[in-house]
Parts: C-alpha cells; structure tokens; sequence
C-alpha cells in the first residue's frame, strides 16, 4: 500500500504570475535529501531545509535579469549553478552572499536547462539540442555550439539519468504538433531519436518521468485524456547512430479519469514499480471540480492514496528523496509518501502472470473462493477423490492438455468431444481445473455459435458441475442454454451462478413461460427441486384441523371468487382446492427463478417485456405458491433449496408494478388482480387491528413489573 | 431460616462527586483521585482500589491537578494556590499562593527536585521541593494566553505546556521557548472557536502527544517542531491523556465519555519501525471522562458520572481480574442510634437527623407494610466553616452527637420530647478532641472514643452535665497511620480499632490499655464488630476475606479456622465492593448480617460452608425446594439481592434492619445531561 503523509508547506510563493502556468521554475536535490533548492519563477533561487520549513539561504538576481532555468547543485564541487538571462551561467558557493559578486561567464548560444545527476559534473543543454559538461564549456565558454535539432523545433522536457555509470539526458522535441523523444550519451557521442505515436484525437504528452531500473530507462508520460504510457528503452542500443526515426514501443499502464469534456492537464512522477503520483486529476469517487494528489497502483489501477489541493494546480510536481513537492496555489507544499509493495498484488499473483487479461483472472479468483464455500460436504469426497487420481494421473502421460483440448474443440465430434472433456475435468488437478474450465467452456460456447448443430450438452454440464464457472467467466453460455431450451442445464446455472444479470434471468423467464408444458415433461430436471414441487401440490387438503389452528389464514379470500363453483357445497371456508396452474417441470424451473439474486430497479426495465398471458400465468402461480404456503405453514417440506415465502411476494410486487396498467385493462386478469387486492387490503386491516391492541398489550406488560416504592416503605424479606 | 423487617430508605440524597483529577504512584501502587468538591482519596491499586485515606475537601476549592513528587502529593487549583497534603493525617499540610491567577495544571519532575504549575496569566512557575516544603524559584518566558496543561520531559531539560491553540516546548534551564507548534482549529463550525489543548504528554524519545478540543490526539516531533501524526478520536473534546510506565501504551478520556489507547507498535511485522496506532475504546462512562490514569494493569478513568472505573487490560494483567467501578466512599456516611430508631446522614457539607417510620401489622415475606408513621426530618445542621465533614456519629442512644472536620470536632447535646427537638453545643471540650479520623459512642453511651493522630483513641465519658476527659489509648506499635475504623463492645469491655497500615489493635477498657494486636493480614480491613455474646471480633478485608477472632482467647476462633481451610467461594471472592459493615442477629447469635453496594449477606456459622462446586447464589433454589429438602443445599451464605445499590446497613432495637438505598439512577438524574450523541442514523 501507498500511504500520503500530513503534508506543509514549504514556501509562499508572492511574485505569482497567474498567466504562465508555472508556479516555480523548479525543485532541485541539494547536498542531501533534507535540502532541497527552490527556484521561482522570475529571480529567486532559495535553499530550504526540508524537515525545519525553513529556508537556509537565497540568492536573487539584478532587477531587469532573469533566471532562466532552475539553478543546480553540483555535488562535487558544492556549488550552485544557474542561468540567467538565456546565455549566464552562473556559479557560486554557499558564502557568497550576493550573486552578482560570483562567478559568470556567457556562453555563444541559448541555453534550455542545466541537469545535474547525484555525483556527477552538471550537464548544459542547450536549446538547439547541444550538450556539454559544465567544466568543458566553463573552460571555453565561447566556443562554438552546433544545432541538431532542425528549425523550429523546440526542447519541451528534459532530464538526466544516471545509469550503469553513464550519463543519459532525454529530451523531449516538439515540431508542428510532432513530438520526438532524443536519447543523448557521451563517450562516444551518440544521439538517437524515437518518435512518439499519435493517434487521432490523442493530444500531446505533456507530463514525463523518467527512471532507470536495470539496464533500461523506463520513461513514463502522461496525456491529457489521462492515459499514462510507459515506454522502455534499452541503455545500450547499437553504438552507431541511427538516422531513420522510429517509432516509440509504448503500453498503456494507467487510464486516468478525467473531467468531462474538458482537457486536463496534469502531472504525473513516477515513485516505483507499481506506483504513480498524480497531480492535476481529480478522484474517481470524488467530485470533479476538486484537485487531487493521488498515488495510483499501476497493477490494479486503482488510487491508493490521496490528499485534496487546494488552489490552483499547475502541471507541476516533484519527487526527491520520499516527499512530494507540489506546487498549488500560492503555496509549494511538500507532502511525504510511502510506498510498500502491495502484499494482495503477490496474492492475485498479478506480479508474476502478465499474460492473463484481467477481468478474466479475476473473475476466476471469484469462482474459486465461491466454490471454495459452496463446496456441500459430499463433494469433498468427489475431490479427495480427484485429487488423488490426479496424482496417479501424473505418472500417465496420456492427460489432455488444455491446448490439445481447444484444438479439439474447434474440429471434432460432439459425442467425442463430451468424452474428452469428462475425462479432462476427471483428470486434471484442481488448479489447473481452475483456469482450464473457463476457457474451455469459452471454446465450446464459440464453437456453438458458429455452428448451429453443435450444442455438447454433457460437456457444458461437466464443465458446469467443476463449480469454477460463474456467469461473468462465461457469459454467452446461459444465453446459448436458453436460446437451445436447455432448460436442466439453466436450471443448474441458475443455482450455481451467484452473478447473473437481470436481463438474463429475464431473458430466461420469458423461455420459461413461454415453453408449452408439454415440451417440458421430457425434461430432466433437479430430482430435488421437483420433489419439493410434487409434494406441495399434493398436500391440497391433508388435515383440515390443523389449518383451522393456522387461522389467520384470509378471510377475505372467501368471497374472492378464486374458488370454483364446485367448492362451494363444501361449506368448509379454509379448504384450500385451487389447482396449481403450470406443469410440474415449468414450476421447479419458476422457483429457482424466484430463488436467484436480483436489484428491483434494475429487473423492472426487463420485466416490461413479458406478455399479458405470461405475466398471468406468473402472477396466478405465484398466488398458488404464496396460498400453499400460508396454508401449510406448519407442514414442513423437507428440500434443501425452496422460495422462501418474503421472496413470492416479493416477485408479486414486481410483476404487478410492471405491468400493472396492462393488467388492469386485460379482461382475463382482472379476477386475479382484485383478488390480490381483496387480500390485501384484509391484511392491511388485520396490521391496523393489531396496532389498536398494542396499547393493551403494553399495559399488561407494565403490570407485571413491580411497582416501584416511594422514598420509605418497611417490608419483610425471608432468607431460606 | 428467617425473616427480617426491613425498613428500605431512600431519603438519603447522597450525591458523590465528580472526578476531576488523577495521579498515579507507580511504586507504591497508591492512586490519588481528586473530585470537584475538593476532596483527595488514596486508594491502593493492588488491593482492590480500597480508599486507604481520605482528606475531605473545602467548600470553594476547586482541584484542577494533583501530582506527586516522589511520596508526596501535591494539587493546584483555580483559586490559585498550590496545596500539599498531609497524608499519615488526612489533611492539607499548608497552601502557597503561586501568584500567577487560577492554577490550570500542575506537574512534578521525575528528578522529584522542581515542580511546575501552569498559570492563568501565561506564566509556567517553577517550585523547587524542600525537605518540607516548596520554594518558589522563577518563571520560564511567559507566554500569551493561559497554560492549560504541562508534561516535562523525562529528563527534566524540557516541558510541553499546552495552551490556547498552540503547544510551546520551553527550555527548563534558560527559560526560553524552543518550538511553538501550531494545532489545527476544526473544520466547520469549530474553525471561528479557539482549540483548547487540554493535555500533553512529552515522552522520553521527544514524542509529545497532546490532546485537544477539536477532539483530535496529536504526536509531535520535538527536534523539529512538526506534527508526525494525528488521530481523530471523537467529535468533541479530548479531555484527558496519560501513557504508561512503559511508554508504549496511551490512554486518551473524552467528552463522550470513552477512553480510547493508542499502542506504540510496528506496523509492519517484525520491524522495528514503530508507529502510534489506535488500539482499543473503552465506553465505561456516561459522561465527560475528566481524567485517566494507565497502571500496571488497566486502566482507570473518572469524569462527571462520579463513578471511578478500572478497566482491566487483559494483555497485562497477570491475573485475570473484572471491571471495577468505585461508586460509593468505603467509609459509612450513616450512622444510626439503634435505641432510637434514629439515623445520622452524613453530607459534606451538613447532617441530617431522621426519625424512622412504624408500620403495623404482621406481613408476609416480600410484601411492604402498611406505613402507620412516617418518617420525619428532626434536625439540619450546618457546618461551621468551609470544612467538609470527616466523620460523624450518633449515639445509641440518640442523645449525643458528633462530627469532626479537619480541623475542628464538635459535639452537641439533643434534646428530644416529642415533637420539639433541640440541640446545644457542648462548648468546653477537652482539648484534645481537636479533630478525629473516627468517631464513635459506646454502646451504653456513656462514652465517646475519638481516633486522633499516630493511632491513638481518646477516650471520653460523657454525662449530663458535659464531658470529661478520661485517657489516651495508645497502641504498642507505635504506628503513624490513622484510624478508619472503630468497634467498641456491647458490654462496653473492649474497642477495636484498624488503622491504614491494617493493624487491628484491640484495648481493654476496664484498664485503658492495649490488650493484644490480632495479626496483621496484607489487605485493609473494611469492616469489623465485636459479637456481643462470645465478645469474637469479626473482621472483613478489602479482598473479601473474613476472619474471627476470639478477642478472650487472643486467637483465631474455630469458625475462622475452617473458614481459611476450606477457602471461601469464588463468587464472594470475585464480588466487585468491599463489604462496610457487619453486625449481628441479636436473636440467634450465629448470624453474622453484613453488606456491600450490591447485596446484604448473612452468614449462619451453624450451617456448612460452600465449596467451589455449589451454587452460592441458592436463594432460588432453597425457595422453590420443599421444606425437608433444604437442609441438603443450604450453606452458610444467605444473600438477598433484593435490593439496589445499597449504602449502608444497620440495625435497630426492634431487630429489624435498616438499608439506606442510593439507587444509581437517582444519582445520574442529578448530574448534568450528557453531551447527545447520535444513535443509529437518526
């Protein structure tokens, strides 16, 4: 995890200069981490002691000059440097008290930045893309500098990297809109020049950073439609200068949010090797118009930390020696972070398989852990099982490889294909099942998209019974079991799935009802879920007396006209005949409808799709369901999954909000509609009872307690 | 086994103070609980939090801060002056005027060499510790606005002071401020308000951590001035903050009346690299925590609710002990003329002079009586002076009573006939009834036994015409302490008297000399009686032991014997209250009745002691058990916890009992309202 410290402020930047979007020239490491050396944007360079917020030193230049680039410290001869002016170099020591007085000397040519690495002589770059160290060009400070970079090309960012004792300055070039990265090392001299890729509709980078881990130069930069790139350059390239530009080799490491319809301009440093700080970009969970500092993990992309800047942001920020420096507002502050290596990121196992795309991985870690709980006991004997044969299978080289499965997926037979795939899931270790499972059913359901006789049923339900599928691993497979009416096979992935759609479970219920009955009686289906259902519908009228103790049971529904005439002449107010209206197979598949999980606003939309008759059916089995229950609430069906009564009136609810309209005017829903209402209007009235007595209740419950004496009483108390 | 009329009082509006301060004597295991109306109690740390010592406070005495400077004990408050306490006698040995406005904090060094006071006009005072007394010696650079509260650093070299909105480090040697560090006021509404640092703590490796109003706990760096870290523990104030010994644990008291600990601790397993993290909250209080002491082994914290808790820390606590709470004085604040069914309550400011009531008829086990009088308020008397009272007693009686401050004890005469009651003061008293740790009659009334300074028992006859000065009694021991306890016998042959070293020094009265010293037990004696037929002294601990001891035969009775061979149970071990008070069954004379806050217990020594293995709370099941049956669960123990929180137990002539009730309930109605805290999302 990466972690923003309490953060202070540095300095108070007073020259402010609203119209350029520099707030200071520059941060610059002095002798050690603690100081740091501040340059403004017109005449002041200061020293500060970071750990005090106190400044050591300042020097300022004549009134009419101008500090052209952030002044330096060379380490090695403990003096500062900058130019003034374009064509200044500056120099001099902690004593010195006025600039003036110091050291100077012009140069023939402009010069853009002085870089200086930790250990190193100072480098002048000069605008016209020359380098040369500071002592070769203090020895001869006219002597003549050549232009590489053509007409019209301008240095935009540059910088110095230290790598494998060699110097590297990168520089950043602009020209009519192109941008070209210029890679520059001494001894032997060497230039070589990468273009940056552009994309219609892509900006120029603006924000770069540069870092040197092994023998590669990891460059970062930064677009104003927030994507950070990462490009790798190797530091020993062919020691022949190449003419021909190429193009920069570059991936996408981090996506940004960005403000809409607005361009952003940011910055972005590079900490390490998972973690980016960010200026200039606002917070993915947090308002638009505020500034954020964030540290974003590159590897799950996410923010980690982050802190709110006040003021306005420029595109500035610097990293030196575990702080932050940012200037916003008026301010430049300084804020320490930390950066651990994300212990989640080895457990993801993301550090090490980069291959794996990923959504993908994830949705797989999901399965896992899902199975993992899910697992009923018996299946732990099906695994002990496999797991050992998994180890005799070790020896056996005739295991199936995925590969040599997919390659066997996309040509054979569906009888041997389900063969193969059996064997497959028997064999292979539960790992390797993990990762395998989705794919493979990835494979088969492609293969029987493109060919319209291919459905492997058995291998689906395989693949299904691993329990390391879940909807979002593979999600065109439970659209392809509706569109065939597998309908055993939704059945088990309705069950098993934890994540699936509305639309679908929509998509699906539509199928369901819109199935004749008699093309389901063939089906095999969940011998539980149809037990569960075979006995609810017997139970019509087994014990009359204990469904008399039960009898809250609505009154109202007596004169609801859901009975048939024929139940009249019973004369028995509570017997219950109404027959249950779909087949038996049709209401096990209902019921695990009514068992799946689901957001009530985002199912709605979906539900409009139904038709009048299939709403009606719905509605009239659920009413069958919901009376069932009622009535036997103290018969107890032994099944191990069943709708639980909260979630048929539940579905109730969001039937009749969908289509209410419709069902009003529908003439053959209108008996189930007031009969719906009758009842529950009788049960809003049986609440409004129940809240009249709650006052008695209450009473009689105060009486039983003690009433409490007064100041002084006398009793007598007996001890046994 | 019996029933016993009780008359159940709750006209006794005792109302314990709040805390305000504590300090704790790590060595001596001694913790020091100061409360709003001036009052300074000691309590022992390891021997159930008993009050050893208490010195009563002072009317317009407000204690800000106590601190001790090696065995001694020192407190400032807001009438300016710095007062230390005479603690062998209970009382305040003298005050200076620190002459710097309203005291806000007041702090000793380690070195126990200075000790530092935090004034109202910006001054931080120092005072260098003489023998036996304090010696102004100068002020460090005075800063703009009040020093609320002060912590020196281990070493002596520097002290945090905490002021209004900032925290200045001053160097003790030349005075100066080396860091002044600013505290972030709130956001919102708070913004406009000054941030009140109510506390510091400055720790040995530079680490100041402060406590404020805005409700945040800071840690500052004092090399460089900067804050290194700050917790937002609640919405209000943090009013209190104390660390460890160790200094690797830290407990913070707020207006929301939880105690939250921080623990210094690595973050990342197995480096050294240490970090102050919020570890536990403690919500034992209803009420502002005004103050919070780390120990050895917990936690104690105090505030408005007057309760003291003691919250037991499991990681380091050897043994496993249960939250305290402290809500009454282990001293007895009543005292009863048994002959006169009168009773003596004692306020800190005043007594009050009841009747009881009378009932009539003959009721039923667990039903009230018909009350045929009530009970009737006979007298009020002020205290002279703005002394609070020590003690106080009634006669049997009823005729004479008695109280002494810290300074003065006077006694008065009450005439009763009927409906006109009157008092006269005895004025000449023998002069060295000056001032008394106890107080007590004999049981004839002919005597008065007054506990003074090293132990001694003045003793007093007392006839119509006034008071005659008869002897001193004088322990061999030769002892320092005071006396908190007294028992004379009823047939007026011995006292006994148990003093703060938990010697018990029993005197024959016949010859006014020392008789025999019983044992000395490692625990304060909370209570004790002399049975008034076999003359045996019953003594009970602060650790809920209990002995017998046969004052004739000058050893421990059979009883007491097997009571220490058997062991007592873990139920009456574990109870949280010591028990105040014993008397005896004057109609079967193997009932011992004796009570804490919680219960009134009697204890047949004719019937089998309980082991660990039965139930002792068996009132129940006796009760639900046919009569024939009993006799194979009873034991010795009878405890009825019909009642609420009890404060005292005593008997009358008639032999029924009188428990003096304080219910919890009537007592937080009274305090102020606590500050409204949002429950669920409402």
């Amino acid at each position: 995890m990466a972690a923003l410290y309490e953060g202070y402020t540095l300095c108070i930047n007073a020259t402010q200069n609203n119209t350029s979007n520099v707030g200071i020239q520059g941060v610059e490491l002095n002798a050690d981490v603690d100081h740091v050396l501040v340059t403004d944007s017109s005449r002041t360079v200061t020293v500060y002691k970071v750990s005090d917020q106190k400044p050591l030193g300042s020097w300022t230049v004549k009134q009419g000059q101008t500090i052209t680039c952030p002044a330096v410290f060379n380490t090695q001869t403990q003096e500062y440097v900058a130019i003034t002016d374009y064509k200044v170099v500056r120099v001099w020591k902690d004593g010195d008290v006025n600039i003036d007085q110091a050291f100077k000397a012009t140069v023939s040519a402009d010069v853009f930045r002085v870089l200086s690495a930790p250990d190193c002589e100072p480098v002048v770059l000069f605008r016209h893309g020359a380098a040369r160290f500071m002592n070769s060009l203090l020895a001869a400070p006219q002597q003549p500098i050549e232009e590489i970079l053509s007409e019209g090309e301008v240095i935009r960012w540059s910088t110095i990297v230290k790598a494998d004792q060699q110097l590297v300055v990168l520089f950043v070039t602009e020209q009519r809109g192109e941008h070209c990265l210029c890679f520059k090392r001494f001894n032997p001299n060497t230039l070589v020049k990468h273009r940056f890729e552009t994309e219609p509709g892509l900006s120029a980078p603006h924000s770069f950073s540069a870092i040197c881990r092994g023998s590669n130069i990891h460059l970062f930069y930064l677009y104003s439609n927030g994507s950070v790139y990462e490009s790798v350059l190797p530091i020993r390239t062919s020691e022949t200068e190449v003419h021909v530009i190429q193009a920069l080799p570059r991936s996408l490491l981090l996506s940004l949010p960005v403000r809409e319809g607005q361009q952003t301009l940011g910055a972005a440093v590079v900490l390490d090797e998972t973690h980016v700080a960010v200026v200039g970009f606002p917070h993915p969970s947090a308002g638009a118009n505020k500034d954020y500092l964030c540290i974003w993990n590159t590897h799950f992309h996410i923010p980690q930390a982050s802190k709110e800047m006040s003021g306005m942001i420029y595109t500035q920020l610097w990293q030196c020696g575990g702080r932050l420096y940012v200037p916003h507002g008026k301010t430049l502050s300084v804020i320490p972070f930390e950066c651990q290596k994300s212990s989640l990121a080895a457990a993801m196992g993301k550090l090490k398989q980069s291959g794996q795309s990923e959504s993908k991985s994830c949705a797989l870690m999901t399965t896992q852990l899902r199975s993992d709980i899910t697992r009923a006991p018996g299946n732990n004997r099906r695994l002990s099982a496999r797991q050992t044969n998994a180890s005799n299978v070790m020896t056996n080289s005739s295991t199936l490889t995925v590969n040599q499965l997919t390659k066997h997926v996309e040509k054979g037979m569906v009888e041997d294909i389900q063969l193969a795939v059996g064997e497959f899931v028997y064999q292979t270790p539960q790992t390797d099942l993990q990762f395998a499972a989705g794919r493979m059913a990835l494979d088969l359901v492609s293969r029987s998209q493109t060919d319209g006789n291919f459905y492997p049923h058995s291998a689906f339900l395989q693949l299904l019974k691993t329990e390391y599928l879940c909807y979002s691993v593979c999600p065109e497979l439970l659209l392809l079991a509706v569109e065939k009416k597998d309908f055993s096979l939704c059945q088990i992935a309705f069950h098993l799935f934890p994540d699936i759609p509305e639309a679908i479970t929509c998509a699906y219920l539509k199928a369901v009802l819109g199935t004749p009955d008699s093309e389901m009686d063939t089906l095999n289906l969940d011998t539980d879920s149809m037990m569960f259902m075979k006995v609810l519908t017997q139970t019509g009228c087994p014990s009359e007396n204990d469904s008399q103790q039960n009898g809250v049971c609505l009154p109202a529904l007596l004169d609801s006209g859901f009975e048939t005439p024929s139940s009249r002449p019973q004369r028995d107010p509570l017997a219950l005949d109404i027959n249950c209206p779909v087949s038996l197979h049709k209401s096990a598949l209902l019921n695990e409808v009514l068992q799946t999980s689901y957001s009530d606003i985002l199912l709605l939309p979906h539900l409009k799709d139904l038709t009048v008759p299939q709403v009606t059916i719905f509605l009239q089995y659920l009413q069958f369901l919901y009376l069932k229950y009622s009535h036997e609430a103290g018969v107890q069906i032994q099944a191990l999954r069943s709708p639980t009564m909260a979630q048929i009136v539940d579905w109730v609810g969001l039937l009749l909000d969908a289509h209410f309209t419709v069902l009003v005017m529908a003439p053959e829903a209108k008996r189930l509609v007031s009969g719906l209402h009758k009842f529950v209007r009788s049960q809003v009235k049986l609440y409004a009872e129940l809240d009249k007595i709650e006052g008695s209740l209450q009473v009689l419950k105060k009486a039983k307690q003690p009433e409490d004496f007064a100041l002084y009483s006398i009793k007598v108390i007996k001890l046994f | 086994m019996g029933e016993f009329k009780v008359h159940q009082v709750r006209f006794f509006e005792y109302m314990p103070s709040g805390i305000r301060a504590l300090a704790f004597h790590p060595k001596k295991e001694r913790m020091a609980v100061a409360r709003m109306d001036g009052s300074v109690e000691i309590c022992h740390c390891s021997d159930r939090f008993y009050q050893e010592k208490v010195i009563p406070g002072r009317e317009q005495c407000g204690i800000e801060a106590l601190s001790w400077v090696g065995d001694r004990l020192f407190s400032a408050g807001l009438n300016g002056e710095i007062t230390e306490y005479d603690l062998t006698n209970q009382k305040i040995k003298y005050t200076i005027d620190a002459y710097g406005g309203p005291i806000w904090s007041i702090t000793g060094n380690k070195q126990g060499t200075h000790l530092a006071v935090g004034c109202e006009d910006g001054n931080v005072k120092l005072f260098e510790v003489t023998e036996d007394k304090i010696q102004f010696e100068r002020n460090l650079a005075r800063q703009k606005g009040r020093i609320i509260s002060l912590s020196w650093h281990p070493s002596g070299s520097r002290i945090a002071a905490g002021m209004m909105d900032i925290i200045q480090v001053l160097n003790v040697e030349k005075g100066h401020s080396i860091h002044r560090m600013l505290v972030d006021k709130g956001v919102g509404k708070s913004r406009s308000k000054e941030c009140v640092v109510w506390s510091v703590v400055y720790l040995s490796d530079g680490t100041i951590i402060s406590g404020d109003s805005v409700g945040m706990v800071k840690m500052w760096d004092d090399q460089t001035g900067t804050l290194i870290k700050s917790h937002n523990v609640t919405k209000c104030d943090v009013l209190a903050l104390s660390v460890s010994q160790s200094g690797d644990s830290l407990v913070a008291g707020t207006s929301e009346g939880t105690v939250v600990q921080f623990q210094f601790l690595s973050v990342v397993l197995g480096k050294d690299e240490k970090e102050w993290v919020r570890t536990r909250i403690f919500k034992s209080h209803t009420h502002d925590v005004r103050a919070v002491a780390e120990i050895t082994t917990g936690v104690v914290s105090g505030g408005i609710d007057t309760q003291l808790v003691v919250t037991p820390l499991f990681d380091k606590a050897e043994v496993k002990s249960a939250l305290r709470k402290v809500l009454f004085p282990h001293r007895k604040l009543v005292s009863c003329a048994r002959k006169a069914n009168l009773m003596l309550f004692q306020y800190s400011g005043h007594l009050e002079l009841w009747r009881l009531g009378e009932s009539e008829g003959i009721a039923e086990p667990d039903m009230s009586l018909p009350i045929s009088r009530k009970p009737e308020k006979l007298l009020h008397l002020k205290v002279k002076g703005e002394e609070h009272i020590r003690c106080s007693s009634v006669s049997p009686c009823g005729e004479w009573i008695v109280y002494s401050t810290a300074s003065s004890l006077r006694l008065y005469k009450l005439h009763c006939d009927n409906s006109n009651v009157s008092i006269t003061k005895i004025s000449k008293l023998p002069k060295v009834l000056s001032s008394a740790s106890q107080l007590c009659f004999s049981s004839d009334s002919s005597h008065l036994f007054s506990a003074s300074t090293q132990s001694s028992v003045h003793m007093v006859s007392l006839n119509k015409a006034g008071c005659k000065f008869m002897g001193t009694l004088k322990p061999k021991s030769g002892s320092k302490q005071p006396i908190h306890l007294l028992a004379p016998s009823e047939d007026g042959k011995w006292l006994a008297s148990a003093n703060s070293d938990h010697e018990v020094q029993i005197y024959d009265l016949q010859i006014r000399k020392p008789h025999c010293t019983v044992p000395t037990y490692s625990s304060a004696v909370s209570a004790m009686a002399i049975h008034p037929t076999t003359n045996c002294l019953f003594i009970t601990h602060a650790d809920q032991q209990m002995f017998e001891y046969s004052i004739e035969q000058k050893q421990y009775s059979d009883w007491s014997r097997s009571v220490q061979r058997t062991g007592l149970h873990r139920v009456w071990l574990d109870r949280d209250t010591p028990v105040t008070n014993v008397m005896f069954n004057p109609s079967n004379p193997s009932h011992i009745i004796l009570h804490d806050s919680y219960m009134l217990c009697i204890i047949d020594q004719s019937l089998p002691l309980p082991d660990n293995s039965t139930q002792f709370y068996n009132q129940l099941t006796l009760r639900s058990l046919p009569e024939e049956q009993r006799k194979l669960y009873t034991h010795a123990f009878k405890v009825c916890k019909a009642f609420k929180e009890i404060l005292c137990v005593e008997q009358i002539s008639d032999q029924s009992l009188v428990v003096v009730e304080r219910p919890l309930s009537d007592i937080i109605t009274r305090l102020p309202k606590p500050i409204k805290q949002k429950k669920f999302a409402t």
